[in-house]
């Protein structure tokens, strides 16, 4: 497989290029979920990156051990383990944390870019090749996490990472804290990132 | 096309086909993990239930003392006895065991803290009600967990709603009244979250008929309990 894209190439294209988010529209069941508050984004995207790295370590581990019609389940069987881990120690060491992201932390299981991440590229490819993949696309996470999560609470409660950045003569737009605000931030940032794209394109 | 598999169906084969040994990796890769997390869970459950205890602990003596007396207190150093007791009650052959917190001064019962919970608008919300000695009144009022709609239902964490409810004595149910509250057992509504209000008075209502009296008879009762199984703060 002489075309399979470098290390770097896969820790790059995770930021942006591919970004999970934006670009390919992947766990977006957490995205909508938590971005109401920075803390909460910030500790999903943590999680998010702990148990992506572990998992991609050890499927490229044992990559040449699997059976095609198995793999999906040691995927899963891998991410639900560093799940797991990742939940009880939120418990443990976040208490209230673990308390306010609720069934999200479980529901990371079932997350389509760790699985998605798991087949495209650590079941293929070398250790250090994966793990700078699964580097590259958490940090993409990341990123659009706290994108989305800043729109959200800045305007939602006039605070950022709960310190008070607005005065608080600020109308609190409560909506953006809510269901709808996640899905109107989401829906005009992601029309952004598509219109700056397509305005790149047709300049190249 | 997958010529291998059609040919060669000897014996050997056969068992090498076998479900349980093509899943050699699975089977091995599930009892590798299952021993992970059962170490991880003995190693970190005393702490996850200590967190647990202590959220509710830490705020005993203000629910009872009021915030001023209990910092006060803090700052002279003194101590309050807290001592975790089940209470079981039974109620249309329903059975509730309520998780209550006696809190002890100088050997007599200074009031106690219950655990309670019930439906709220958007999910279970679960509260601390503080109670004195003899369980007339009402002294503190905690929401632990709740998931009400934000900036509406939600407002029920906020002090200045929940300082409502301290003084309100346990003799009357208490309502939740949309217009300014007068009667001595009205509580002022949140405005647009009037089911969220309605429901912690409802949660706090029915606890209290259902313990007033044996929390009564318990501070009666035992004036002085011997030191086994108190738990000093």
């Amino acid at each position: 497989m002489a075309d399979q894209p470098t290390a770097l190439e896969r820790f790059t294209q995770g930021i942006l290029p591919e970004n999970p988010v934006y670009r390919q529209l992947l766990g977006l069941c957490a995205t909508l979920a938590v971005t109401n508050s920075m803390k909460g984004a910030m500790t999903m995207a943590g999680a998010v990156l702990f148990v992506l790295l572990c998992a991609n370590v050890i499927i490229s581990l044992i990559r040449n051990l699997l059976k095609p019609h198995l793999r999906i389940v040691i995927f899963t069987l891998t991410i639900a383990t560093f799940v797991t881990i990742v939940d009880r120690f939120l418990a443990a060491y976040m208490y209230q944390m673990s308390k306010s992201l609720g069934p999200y932390i479980p529901l990371i299981i079932v997350n389509c870019i760790i699985i998605c991440r798991c087949e495209v590229c650590a079941s293929k490819q070398s250790v250090f090749t994966a793990a700078s993949d699964a580097i590259g696309q958490s940090l993409g996470f990341a990123l659009a996490m706290a994108s989305i999560a800043s729109v959200r609470e800045i305007l939602g409660t006039g605070m950022f990472f709960g310190f008070r950045v607005l005065p608080a003569a600020w109308p609190d737009w409560v909506i953006m804290v809510l269901p709808p605000g996640a899905f109107l931030t989401f829906g005009l940032l992601l029309g952004a990132v598509n219109w700056v794209v397509a305005m790149k394109k047709s300049e190249g | 096309m997958n010529t291998s598999q059609q040919t060669m169906p000897d014996s050997g084969n056969r068992i090498f086909n076998s479900f349980l040994v093509q899943a050699w990796l699975v089977l091995l890769l599930a009892s590798f993990f299952g021993a992970t997390l059962a170490g991880i869970q003995l190693t970190l459950s005393p702490k996850i239930e200590a967190n647990k205890l202590n959220e509710t602990i830490e705020k005993v003596p203000e629910l009872i003392l009021g915030t001023e007396n209990a910092s006060a207190m803090a700052a002279q150093n003194q101590k309050i006895e807290i001592k975790q007791q089940f209470f079981e009650t039974n109620v249309n052959n329903q059975k509730k065991i309520y998780n209550v917190f006696q809190a002890r001064m100088d050997d007599q019962t200074a009031g106690w803290v219950v655990k309670a919970s019930g439906q709220g608008y958007g999910d279970k919300i679960e509260l601390l009600i503080g109670l004195d000695a003899p369980a007339q009144t009402i002294t503190g009022l905690f929401i632990i967990d709740q998931k009400e709609t934000p900036g509406l239902g939600n407002n029920i964490v906020k002090p200045v709603w929940r300082n409502q409810f301290i003084n309100k004595s346990t003799r009357q149910h208490l309502t939740a009244v949309k217009t300014k509250a007068s009667a001595p057992n009205e509580i002022n509504a949140i405005t647009g979250a009037t089911i969220s209000s309605r429901s912690v008075c409802n949660i706090i209502n029915q606890t209290i008929d259902n313990l007033k009296k044996p929390l009564n008879d318990a501070a009666v009762a035992h004036p002085k309990t011997s030191d086994h199984q108190q738990e000093k703060k």
